[in-house]
């Protein structure tokens, strides 16, 4: 479709929806954009909330991605605190909560993920909070004080990043992971490893391989008794996390980093394709043609690895938002890029490019102990699959230059540091 | 307010206000200009904020400090020159009102 009067309708005011607006208008979409939103600020920057934001470092104005004036300025009718509630693919139309309609000629679908819930009793106490929103992140922000013991459940990215934060903030936290290991979905055992040890050595306690039986709190007056209003939600404020086995670990406030499950009831409803996200092809289209869909929400092919993921990260969504732009625009798709992450803990920063699909070897350069190093993941015939590089920029960069090359590195090559990384990335 | 001349790899220039204490990646992506993705918002994590600083400016804005982060970074980003800085690694101040920026190919 060339740039013309054509209307487009982007549900999801996240990092994906808030960068499809902005790419769209450079890339010189004449028509309307209305960019819908549930949350009450302009599109905003996530991975802050577990950092800088809830340590207090950050300011609202620093977390926005674009200046709430850059909205109304682009032409970008950015329409915040509503919720889409349906989609007629028929009279191309999406249904707003509140009654109202949004009609259009093309739509993105950037819905997001949700936190998955913890199912067990007791989820609803009072602060057992988890973390996707700067709302979410004040009521966190507002429960850390100096002294108050935080208990996390689940070991990953998320659970892990509030750790290090609570500790800045002068908190006491434990960190629970049903898996033997820390990062055990997203990182290999060495760095699962050197996490523990880094967390350990700051006062951080670790339950490893413990599953939750129940979260406890105090007791709730009875309705009528004794005068005490009960507070908002079921029973009163979390006390304590029941292991199964038998151990009761006491704390003030829980946070339930369990994972994320894609935003896709929606799509769902509407009868688009989605298994564990919606189905999108490599310009981001659904099996809707005029629907696209982007970010955390998708289930996106990855030609590098010749397979279709789930990628919950930003570089992932400012991808696709490209990929959605660019085809509405009828301009030529975006080069490929490879999937990365980071995460900042202390002073160590870890950054992941690509991902150890059929990585069957590892090679590790530097010294884990020594604070620096990377361990490259090799497919049989020795080409580079993922790096994950903790304090390692370098390493970093050259890892996700020889995965985009599909280099061959032979394993010793990577391990010798005498060996430079421009010539193994070449 | 300081003003800061981005050029893009094709040769279209933005002038653009930039408040002193952001930086001239906040700049560029605060005005939509093409070519400036900052993916990591301003974290020193992706070198999608790279641009090379005009000859003339270069004693002002500096070189990244060997060793940093931000030379480990360029070290392996895409057509790295001499004069190459990741944008949201130079602060605006006062003294950088007027500064020039060239983006590179392929990083749009």
């Amino acid at each position: 479709m060339q740039p013309g009067p054509a209307r487009i309708v982007i549900v999801g005011a996240g990092h994906a929806g808030g960068a499809a607006a902005a790419n769209l208008r450079q890339y010189g979409w004449r028509g309307s954009i209305t960019l819908i939103g549930e949350e009450p600020l302009p599109p905003y920057q996530r991975p802050p909330l577990s950092k800088a934001w809830l340590k207090r470092e950050a300011d609202a104005d620093s977390l926005l991605l674009r200046p709430a004036a850059f909205y109304a300025a682009s032409d970008i009718f950015l329409r915040l605190e509503q919720r889409a509630a349906g989609i007629d693919r028929q009279a191309r139309t999406v249904l707003l909560a509140s009654g109202e309609t949004a009609e259009y000629d093309r739509l993105i679908l950037a819905l997001g993920a949700v936190a998955r819930p913890l199912d067990v009793a007791g989820a609803g106490l009072r602060n057992v909070l988890s973390l996707r929103s700067a709302a979410d992140a004040d009521r966190l922000q507002a429960a850390l004080h100096p002294g108050v013991r935080l208990a996390v459940i689940g070991g990953g990215y998320i659970g892990l990043e509030v750790a290090a934060s609570a500790r800045a903030l002068g908190a006491e936290a434990v960190v629970i992971e049903r898996e033997a290991r820390l990062l055990a979905r997203v990182a290999s055992p060495l760095l699962s490893d050197f996490f523990r040890r880094q967390h350990a050595a700051r006062g951080v306690g670790l339950e490893l391989g413990a599953a939750v039986e129940a979260l406890e709190g105090t007791e709730v007056e009875a309705p009528g008794g004794a005068g005490v209003e009960a507070p908002e939600g079921a029973g009163g404020a979390v006390t304590g996390v029941r292991l199964r086995d038998g151990r009761r670990i006491a704390c003030d406030v829980v946070l339930v980093g369990v994972g994320a499950l894609p935003n896709d009831a929606l799509a769902r409803a509407a009868g688009l394709a989605c298994d564990n996200g919606i189905m999108v092809d490599a310009a981001s289209r659904s099996s809707d043609p005029a629907i696209y869909a982007i970010g955390d929400c998708t289930r996106r092919p990855l030609p590098l690895y010749g397979c279709s993921v789930r990628l919950e990260s930003v570089p992932n969504a400012l991808e696709m938002a490209k990929q959605a732009a660019a085809d509405l625009c009828g301009r030529k798709p975006p080069p490929p890029e490879v999937p990365w992450f980071w995460s900042d803990q202390y002073e160590l920063r870890l950054q992941i490019a690509g991902l150890p699909i059929d990585a069957v070897q590892t090679a590790v350069r530097g010294d884990p102990d020594g604070g620096s190093f990377a361990v490259f993941h090799l497919a049989a015939d020795d080409t580079v699959q993922a790096v994950e590089a903790v304090n390692a920029p370098a390493e970093f960069m050259a890892g996700k230059l020889m995965i985009a090359r599909r280099r061959r590195v032979s394993p010793d090559a990577l391990r010798d540091k005498a060996r430079a990384l421009q010539q193994l990335a070449a | 307010m300081p003003k800061v001349t981005y050029i893009e790899y094709k040769g279209t220039e933005h002038t653009v206000d930039v408040p002193v204490g952001t930086s001239v990646m906040r700049g560029a992506v605060d005005n939509n200009i093409p070519g400036i993705d900052a993916d990591c918002g301003g974290e020193c994590a992706c070198a999608t904020c790279h641009v090379y600083v005009d000859k003339a400016w270069l004693d002002r804005t500096g070189l990244p400090l060997q060793g940093s982060q931000e030379a480990s970074m360029l070290s392996f980003a895409a057509v790295t020159q001499p004069d190459s800085r990741l944008s949201c690694q130079i602060g605006m101040t006062e003294e950088l009102d007027g500064l020039v920026v060239r983006m590179p190919e392929g990083q749009h």
